[in-house]
């Protein structure tokens, strides 16, 4: 460590105001904090700080997607040998899963953290951490079939209009992963919607086998198929089609945990955003005019990304409300609005991806009304005591 | 006498670290004695003494050029020895030789309860210890014109390694009951004394004339601001003001003795030291006897004060007037390899992101390392967990840094000061510095306000 160590220090001048690459300064920053922890001590208020940073939560918030990619890596090459009706054993599965799903990441993080780097050089500041949870969040809401070349697009989509035009990591409106979704949704509909496009290779449609549609169970929902659902254990195990990293919701909940034991998930919008869903879903079967709305609840929270969404989106603490009662409301609604959407939007067999959305541009709403109960409690306090 | 009030805080955190201070007391004397006029928020000195001048304990050095009737006393007698000034001017210490003697000046003693509130007032104000009054909001010096909504003092500390005041006060009841006795003919109301759930003294115990009240909690319960928050909280133009224990027992000594005895007890802390314990010495001496011999080997950083709001001094440096702990801890000028990706299992943090937090009783020896870069505010509700008080945190400091006077207020700034939100510092992701940001914002609004 220390020769490594020495060899920064020696080339860091180059990197430096005036130095050779001084226009590669916040990338040479980047890898080299990534490296080391830098040698900054404090110099003014608490001499001493947490030994958490901003890549420990970061790293902690991947760590939390790791079960949900490995079981999405899996279930890529399950399903792909499934539509092909051949018997593959684990490596080829897993092997199969890898190719298709690897490229997609390397292509997120590479575009992605290509566009933040060329934004902190410019602005001169540091490389910040923040797309590292979004260039794994949008491999993992991705159809397996998706071109690569939209994923490109779509990140940098993502990084350049949802974050860096507010003024980077912390300024941003809406959840980065969640745009580049909704991008490539609005902007190539057929590549995202459909039968086909979840399972890999579906898309070409070779050598599949008679009676496989590829359909996700949102799809046969949406359809009136309502016995083509597959059973509660294949949606809470994930041996179903879908978006990457959503169909395991026993990987989602591993995560879930990893997030609210670490205290850096806000438990309150997990738990308020199922609340939500659960009592849209109560609604409906109270009222239920078709076979959708009778679904019961914990059909219509396995199904779909809704878990996904809840555990890993709505939680981004940037876009999320961010008062503590706030998050409860937003929670809750962003729940409510998913299966909204979902029953009752026909051109959309998903609703958490635009719920999430609508709930990240409401936030600052709802934390505006938190604060200011805040603000009248201590006004009307003040009043009471002249009158008194 | 009936059972006092309980008010349990539920958030907060108790910082466990190494090097707590042995409860035993030692004599101390410094080579040299300092005032800071550094210390006092809003204070512009304008110097009364030159150097070579002789001065006796109690002779004022300088006044506030805005408020003239108040001045900072000299805590020993001897010859000004040095005036310190640092850039543009900024006049930091004055320093005092010491010539044994200890010569006093002569207030004239007094029984407070026989006394008006004008004649406590005038003595405080000539014997210059007026200055140990001081007032929420702002943290400024008390303004002797007003009369206070009422007065706090916190009777424990919960700071990380922060001193006993049980031990402290021990046998000094006698004073702190008179320091009491003055302050209370200076408000209209009451004198509140909090002291903490493990409080035992029966120095404060048996106090009269004041209100007690238990906290129970973990830090900042024994910051005043928190518990003044929790029994009156403070609205647009209150004033109250607030006084320390020691503060309190000196006021004492200069109405039983008539002189200004500047003798404190302060607590040298910390995992570098290595003998810790209490010193009986005075107001703003110089360490260097204290530490000398006694710190680890390497690069430490000396606090007056605690390590979350306590101020940076040099090792042949002085401490802070009104603290009564100097804390040594290592510095952290090192790179860490990969340090953010480690388990973790000897780092202190808040969150449970590092596995230390499997083993929660731990002491932890920490060092000045900041942890990491700094960045845009990005976590939310954490802040919230350690400040027990009916705020917004995060929407505050941010209208601290928008500079936003009116939302400052709405927000309650008048009820805080930067250590009250010491701990969301120490917490904070992003490494913010908020007790600068929440200085700077009640330093606007008190411009604003004058």
């Amino acid at each position: 460590m220390k020769a490594l160590r020495n060899y920064l220090d020696k080339i860091k001048p180059q990197f430096e105001k005036g130095g050779r690459f001084e226009k590669l300064q916040s990338t040479f920053d980047a890898f080299e904090t990534f490296l080391f922890v830098p040698d900054k001590t404090t110099h003014a208020g608490s001499h001493i700080r947490d030994a958490i940073d901003l890549k420990r939560t970061m790293s902690i918030v991947i760590i939390a997607m790791i079960p949900a990619l490995l079981f999405g890596i899996w279930n890529t090459g399950y399903q792909h040998f499934l539509s092909l009706g051949q018997q593959a054993d684990f490596m080829q599965i897993v092997g199969y899963g890898l190719l298709k799903v690897l490229p997609i990441i390397v292509v997120s993080y590479a575009a992605g953290l290509g566009v933040e780097f060329i934004f902190a050089q410019y602005r001169g500041h540091e490389v910040n951490e923040g797309y590292l949870v979004s260039g794994m969040l949008i491999p993992l809401v991705m159809p397996v079939d998706i071109p690569l070349w939209m994923v490109a697009v779509a990140s940098i989509f993502a990084v350049v209009i949802g974050k860096e035009t507010f003024g980077g990591t912390g300024m941003n409106i809406f959840n980065p992963a969640l745009l580049a979704r909704a991008f490539i949704f609005f902007a190539y509909p057929a590549k995202i919607t459909g039968d086909t496009i979840w399972t890999g290779g579906l898309t070409k449609g070779e050598g599949v086998v008679d009676g496989f549609s590829g359909a996700t169970p949102l799809g046969n929902a949406a359809a009136g198929a309502m016995d083509k659902i597959p059973s509660l254990y294949d949606l809470f195990f994930g041996f179903i089609p879908g978006s990457i990293g959503e169909t395991s919701k026993i990987a989602i909940i591993l995560g879930a945990i990893i997030l609210i034991v670490t205290g850096i998930g806000s438990w309150r919008i997990i738990l308020s955003g199922i609340l939500g869903g659960v009592t849209m879903t109560l609604i409906f079967n109270a009222f239920a005019v078709n076979d959708y709305m009778t679904l019961s609840p914990l059909t219509q929270i396995m199904m779909g990304s809704f878990l996904f969404g809840m555990v890993f989106m709505a939680t981004d603490p940037v876009t999320a409300s961010q008062t503590n009662r706030g998050k409860w409301i937003y929670g809750f609604l962003a729940g409510f609005f998913a299966i909204m959407i979902r029953v009752f939007n026909p051109a959309y067999p998903e609703g958490t991806m635009l719920a999430i959305l609508l709930m990240n541009a409401f936030a600052p709403l709802i934390d505006y009304y938190v604060v200011e109960a805040n603000i009248n409690k201590r006004l009307k306090r003040a009043v009471t005591v002249i009158k008194s | 006498m009936n059972m006092p009030k309980t008010i349990t805080l539920s958030k907060g955190l108790n910082i466990r670290l190494k090097g707590e201070a042995e409860k035993t007391l030692r004599e101390t004397s410094a080579l040299h004695y300092a005032l800071k006029p550094t210390d006092f928020t809003g204070v512009f000195p304008r110097m009364l003494v030159k150097e070579g001048d002789a001065v006796q304990a109690g002779t004022p050095l300088f006044t506030d050029k805005y408020r003239d009737n108040i001045c900072f006393p000299s805590p020993v007698s001897g010859t000004v020895a040095e005036i310190k000034r640092g850039d543009k001017r900024v006049l930091l210490e004055v320093r005092i030789e010491p010539d044994g003697k200890n010569s006093q000046l002569d207030f004239g003693s007094a029984d407070p309860s026989k006394l008006t509130r004008e004649e406590i007032t005038a003595k405080l104000l000539k014997s210059g210890l007026w200055s140990l009054i001081r007032q929420r909001p702002y943290g400024i010096i008390a303004n002797p014109d007003q009369t206070p909504k009422a007065i706090y003092i916190s009777a424990f500390d919960t700071a990380p390694l922060a001193p006993d005041y049980d031990f402290i006060v021990n046998g000094k009841g006698d004073l702190f009951q008179t320091g009491l006795d003055a302050l209370a003919k200076l408000t209209g109301s009451k004198v509140y004394l909090n002291i903490g759930s493990n409080t035992r003294a029966k120095e404060f115990l048996d106090s009269r004339n004041v209100e007690i009240t238990t906290f129970k909690g973990s830090h900042p319960a024994g910051n005043v601001g928190i518990q003044i928050h929790h029994l009156s909280p403070i609205n647009k133009g209150d004033i109250v003001w607030f006084s320390g224990v020691q503060d309190v027992i000196t006021i004492g000594r200069l109405f039983k003795d008539g002189v200004y005895n500047s003798e404190i007890i302060l607590a040298l802390a910390g995992s570098e030291v290595i003998k810790t314990g209490y010193f009986t010495t005075r107001r703003g001496a110089c360490i260097g006897k204290m530490t000398e011999g006694n710190l680890k080997e390497g690069n430490v950083r000396c606090i007056s004060g605690n390590v979350l709001s306590g101020t940076q001094i040099r090792r042949d440096n002085f401490t802070g007037f009104y603290d009564s702990m100097v804390t040594v801890i290592p510095e952290g000028n090192y790179h860490e390899f990969f340090g953010w990706a480690l388990p973790g299992l000897k780092k202190l943090s808040f969150s449970r992101s590092f596995f230390s937090w499997l083993t929660p009783s731990r002491q932890y020896t920490v060092d000045t390392n900041l942890h990491g870069g700094e960045r845009a505010l990005v976590m939310t509700g954490q802040f919230e967990q350690v400040f027990p008080m009916n705020i917004y945190p995060m929407q505050l400091i941010k209208a601290a840094l928008a500079n936003d006077i009116e939302r400052m207020e709405k927000l309650g700034i008048y009820e805080v000061e930067p250590e009250d939100l010491a701990l969301c510092e120490f917490i904070d992701t992003s490494k913010t510095e908020i007790q600068t940001i929440i200085r700077d914002g009640l330093e606007l609004v008190r411009k604003e306000m004058s």
